[in-house]
């Protein structure tokens, strides 16, 4: 299948239209959408009216955008105007929202094409999609185990060839994870270079929206069309898009490279194995390794499972049956939030929202919340020191390629353990990619995870091309 | 080994958060919710008197926006996805207290 | 009202009041009153899935006059979440500020010199209104609720006094100078019958110098007669509650007007554990001493500075007139008064014409222009009207506008010239020589017998002091 960056090429010169990309997307996406999964909605409606909007500017002469033509999945926890959000939940099911994510107003003025909302863990609260409400997502490259999750169908349609490029979610790990199980390149910004406006919150402090695709250039351009400011979030940063295409084929030359140890101790061998392999990679591309511990990481796992929890307990509050979604009746309000809550919920969403409040709770938030705070300014401070050292950090992405169904769904925290080394990232705030190298004994992908400070995604993406280049994978 | 929350607290919180749960539900979760917890004591042992937990990871601070109207949501298409709506406003069924 | 047997009662009040910007506080949406339901809505006003709050620049800008006009600090501050569901609520949690408020530690002096502590003055968001449908219209009794989220986002300060208040009289000056304060400012209008100003009353008593005893926090005070009436049967409440025997229990009591008491609004539930932690969608604020330092300069002066001015231009004021002035402050009329004087006009005139008739009919004043008004208190003050006559004039100026001197003429209030006037004066001087004669002895008591004669003759269109001029002249 063709790049993005080859699609919209081939379009915007007129060798190709945007109405045929569409055509050969929405091919894809019948062909195995059934068997795997993939997407809750198609939106071919939308998506043909958009093709035909970027068909006439290229027909005018007219620049079409970056992206020109190039079919896009969507995760269903972002708003797209007119057209089912359900954050893969009973409580949202049928809602439209009135309004679009500030992601698709830029995407759509990119020229992308969305074709379509994908299946996610319900609330992007999961890492297999196993806790989809509407049923789990399959890995296209063996459809008897997970692709990952949260954002489990926006790897799948890359995977899949359904779409070269989409957009997921990344809170604790939800698109580095998916992108590894899938074989993917998956990028978890910095927080505050992607605008969350229309993202359906999960955990605010931590989650961010970002790019899933084959290529590395394919990611760092789809990143640049959805970074910058946006006035209508305040967490926002301040400056624009950053330059991150132009930077991609850098290399790594003369950088210092930090080897975390709590990054890869406790992964599975044949992931060692990748990150070792890569390491030589970098260095035979100029890099200097050096070893790190920085034991500081060791909390992030119990610091993420009560902060986000604990903010998701109150963002979730609004689904209460009185405005929008499901509507359980009852003879009083309240027990009308309560029977619309417990209807429409999944065990998963309810354990977290539980966990929240309590660990908010009168009595309790010293000892849980208000510790596990200051767990993440100590992470911060740690992984502040590390950078004074290193350039960028490698480790691995998950402990093992893509398990099975119902492997870990019998104990919560043995799907949590799963994301033990993305976590830290995000309560950092920082950048990190996950990019494809080399496989496992079953031939399934690895992922090798290159983490930085914030605003780092450029010289991330430069390592992650040199890795590409090097790895076997087609 | 005894669970660091109780049955009782369980139940508490599923009210707080508008909840119910079986017995059976109460069970499992009062065990889950314990493993977590007792996967985060880990935490308990650190001295951090002394440390503030952090606003935005990269200090923004004041971001404000101007004093000025911007085009409102069209009232139809808002009410149109309430479960139930009557003279332009959303009905719920009866309120049994005053607001907080 | 002064409680017995040696109990003092204890207030402290809450005031919250709507701020006068154009949008409201975390989205563009218009901040209007009486628009039809739902019409000033938006993702984020609503709670949508996926919207975000963004802060209006001009609540804080307003919050920040508000608590330098009530001597507080300015300080970093942060917002928090309020986590409990109520369906006016539409993310089931209301943004405010918990710990780290914006402006804490202040004071407002009242008339009567006391002074009353603020501890906090923060900003918070306002939640939707619902209406109740079944029963009486009230929340008890009804069977289903409608809502309107016009309000919901709407900007808030809630000011929170020291308990310092001792008396129902204290409270309802407080209340009083208060809303002087927020109206000043430009923060508020400080309506307290359209919800723009609520306030609540936190009462309780002990005797001299004990501990303070449970307190019960008082709703539903519309006006500050039911301020003052709901304190002052609180107290007493709690005073026989306790001589009884019994205890006060820490609760909100709902005021009913009509029943002239207060009675028990909520039993204490598990909801008030409102889970607070900050709010991460957004960012810290600290103004820094540049922009305090813009706010202040820019803050219009305060009532009790203009209350000052204005009775500094009365020499020796007696307490009605200082009453006068208070009036005349709390109505924002003394650029009225002062271009009176400005124009030659005796200043206690000036300021009883303001505070009594204007002020009797102050709905209508936009009618009333600057220079009607002085035309029409010189007139008076000539000997061209009688009181009488220009209190007539004003209330017609104030009805209608117009101009003062066609008023008055079309009324017949004729321009006595002081010719036709002093030969009034000498007919009725020749008809009562008694009189006249002891007047010219020194009888000044006379001069009154006179001026009804002139009255009666001229049909009230005389001024009395230009008669006394009159027989001044011929003594």
């Amino acid at each position: 299948m063709k790049t993005a960056v080859q699609i919209a090429r081939d379009v915007q010169n007129g060798e190709s239209s945007a109405v045929d990309e569409l055509n050969t997307s929405l091919a894809a996406v019948r062909a195995r959408n059934d068997e795997l999964h993939v997407f809750l909605y198609v939106d071919e409606e939308g998506a043909a009216a958009q093709a035909a909007k970027v068909d006439a500017l290229v027909a005018k002469g007219e620049n079409a955008g970056v992206l020109a033509g190039v079919p896009i999945a969507i995760k269903d926890n972002t708003c797209q105007r007119g057209i089912p959000t359900t954050c893969a939940s009973k409580i949202l099911e049928g809602w439209r929202p009135p309004y679009s994510a500030t992601v698709i107003e830029r995407l759509l003025a990119a020229g992308a094409v969305p074709v379509g909302k994908t299946n996610l863990d319900e609330f992007a609260m999961g890492s297999s999609t196993e806790n989809s409400a509407f049923g789990p997502t399959r890995n296209p490259l063996d459809p008897s185990r997970v692709p990952g999750g949260s954002s489990g169908g926006s790897a799948a349609a890359v995977a899949a060839d359904m779409t070269p490029i989409s957009i997921g979610s990344d809170t604790g790990g939800s698109i580095r994870q998916p992108a590894a199980l899938c074989g993917l390149v998956g990028v978890k910004p910095t927080y505050g270079l992607v605008s969350r406006y229309g993202l359906i919150a999960f955990a605010s402090s931590l989650d961010q929206i970002g790019p899933f695709a084959k290529t590395v250039l394919d990611a760092a351009t789809l990143l640049e069309v959805i970074a910058g400011h946006d006035r209508m979030d305040s967490t926002s940063l301040p400056e624009p898009s950053p330059s991150l295409v132009a930077h991609v084929n850098d290399g790594v030359a003369g950088k210092r490279v930090g080897v975390v140890r709590e990054l890869i101790d406790g992964a599975d061998e044949e992931v060692v194995d990748a990150v070792n392999r890569a390491l030589d990679v970098l260095r035979e591309a100029g890099a200097t390794t050096v070893e790190l511990s920085i034991p500081e990481l060791r909390l992030g796992l119990s610091a993420y499972y009560l902060i986000a929890p604990a903010e998701a307990s109150s963002n979730l509050a609004r689904y209460d049956g009185v405005r929008y979604g499901l509507r359980v009746d009852a003879a009083d309000v309240s027990a009308m939030n309560e029977a619309t809550r417990t209807a429409g919920f999944g065990a998963e969403v309810k354990r977290r929202i539980m966990l929240g409040t309590y660990a908010l709770s009168a009595g309790y938030y010293d000892a849980y919340y208000g510790q596990a705070l200051k767990v993440r300014t100590q992470m911060i401070d740690a992984f502040s020191r590390a950078y004074h050292e290193v350039d960028f950090l490698v480790g691995a992405t998950t402990p093992s390629v893509a398990f099975k169904f119902g492997e870990k769904t019998s104990n919560p925290m043995a799907m949590y353990l799963s994301d033990v080394f993305t976590i830290p990232t995000n309560l950092a705030g920082e950048a990190a990619i996950s990019v494809p190298f080399g496989s496992g004994e079953t031939g399934l992908p690895i992922g090798v995870q290159l983490l930085g400070p914030g605003r780092s995604e450029a010289q991330l993406f430069s390592a992650a091309r040199v890795l590409e280049i090097a790895d076997s994978r087609p | 080994m005894s669970s660091p929350l109780t049955r009782a607290e369980v139940a508490h919180v599923a009210k707080l958060a508008r909840l119910s749960l079986t017995e059976d539900e109460l069970d499992l979760f009062t065990e889950q919710l314990g493993q977590v917890l007792e996967h985060a004591s880990d935490m308990n042992s650190l001295d951090l008197t002394n440390v503030v937990a952090t606003a935005h990871p990269f200090g923004l601070i004041n971001v404000v926006r101007t004093d000025e109207v911007r085009p409102s949501l069209d009232r139809d298409e808002v009410l149109a996805m309430a479960p139930e709506t009557q003279d332009g406003r959303f009905v719920v069924p009866r309120i049994m207290g005053e607001a907080p | 009202m002064t409680l017995p047997n040696g109990w003092e009662m204890v207030v402290g009040l809450e005031v919250h009041t709507e701020l006068k910007t154009a949008s409201k506080m975390f989205c563009g949406c218009a901040n209007a009153f009486g628009a039809q339901p739902n019409t000033n809505i938006c993702p984020v006003c609503l709670g949508l899935p996926g919207a975000l709050p963004v802060l209006n620049v001009g609540a804080v800008e307003l919050a920040m006059r508000i608590g330098i006009a009530l001597h507080c600090t300015i300080a970093p501050s942060t917002f928090h979440r309020k986590n409990y569901f109520y369906p006016d609520m539409p993310k089931d949690f209301q943004i405010s500020q918990y710990d780290l408020p914006i402006n804490v530690g202040g004071y407002l002096d009242l008339p009567d010199n006391s002074r009353v502590s603020i501890e906090r003055a923060h900003l918070e968001e306002d939640t939707g209104k619902s209406t109740h449908l079944g029963g009486t219209g009230r929340l008890q009794g009804a069977d289903r609720s409608l809502v309107d989220y016009n309000r919901s986002g709407v900007p808030l300060v809630e000011i929170v006094s020291g308990p310092d208040i001792r008396s129902s009289q204290q409270a309802r000056a407080y209340a009083q100078e208060l809303r002087g304060i927020l109206i000043a400012t430009g923060a508020s209008d400080g309506r307290m019958e359209e919800g723009s100003m609520r306030i609540d009353a936190n009462v309780s008593i002990r005797k001299a110098n004990a501990a303070i005893g449970n307190r019960c926090a008082i709703k539903n005070l519309n006006s500050l007669r039911s301020l003052q009436r709901a304190i002052d049967y609180e107290a007493l409440r709690q005073v026989e509650l306790l001589e009884e025997g019994g205890t006060v229990r820490q609760e909100t009591r709902h005021w009913d007007e009509n029943l002239g008491e207060t009675s028990t609004m909520r039993v204490k539930e598990d909801a008030d554990d409102y889970r607070y932690f900050r709010e991460p969608d957004l960012v810290d604020l600290v103004p820094d001493l540049a922009w305090q330092d813009r706010v202040r300069a820019a803050l219009p002066p305060m009532p009790a500075e203009r209350r000052q001015k204005l009775s500094a231009r009365l020499s020796d004021p007696t307490p009605a007139q200082l009453d006068a002035v208070e009036v005349v402050i709390d109505l924002g009329l003394e650029e009225l008064v002062n271009a009176a004087v400005d124009a030659g006009a005796e200043v206690t005139l000036a300021i009883s014409r303001v505070a009594n008739e204007v002020a009797a009919n102050i709905e209508q004043v936009t009618n009333l222009t600057s220079d009607s008004f002085c035309a029409t208190v010189l007139m008076e003050q000539r000997g061209e009207l009688s009181a009488t006559q220009a209190k007539t004039v004003l209330g017609e100026l104030l009805a209608h506008g117009g101009d003062p001197k066609s008023i008055a003429s079309a009324l017949g209030y004729e321009q006595l010239s002081s010719s036709s006037l002093g030969e009034t004066v000498a007919a009725l001087i020749e008809e009562h020589p008694d009189e006249w004669n002891r007047y010219r002895d020194g009888d000044e008591k006379l001069a009154q017998f006179f001026i009804g004669q002139v009255m009666k003759s001229t049909k009230g269109q005389a001024n009395g002091k230009a008669v006394v001029s009159e027989l001044q002249a011929r003594r």
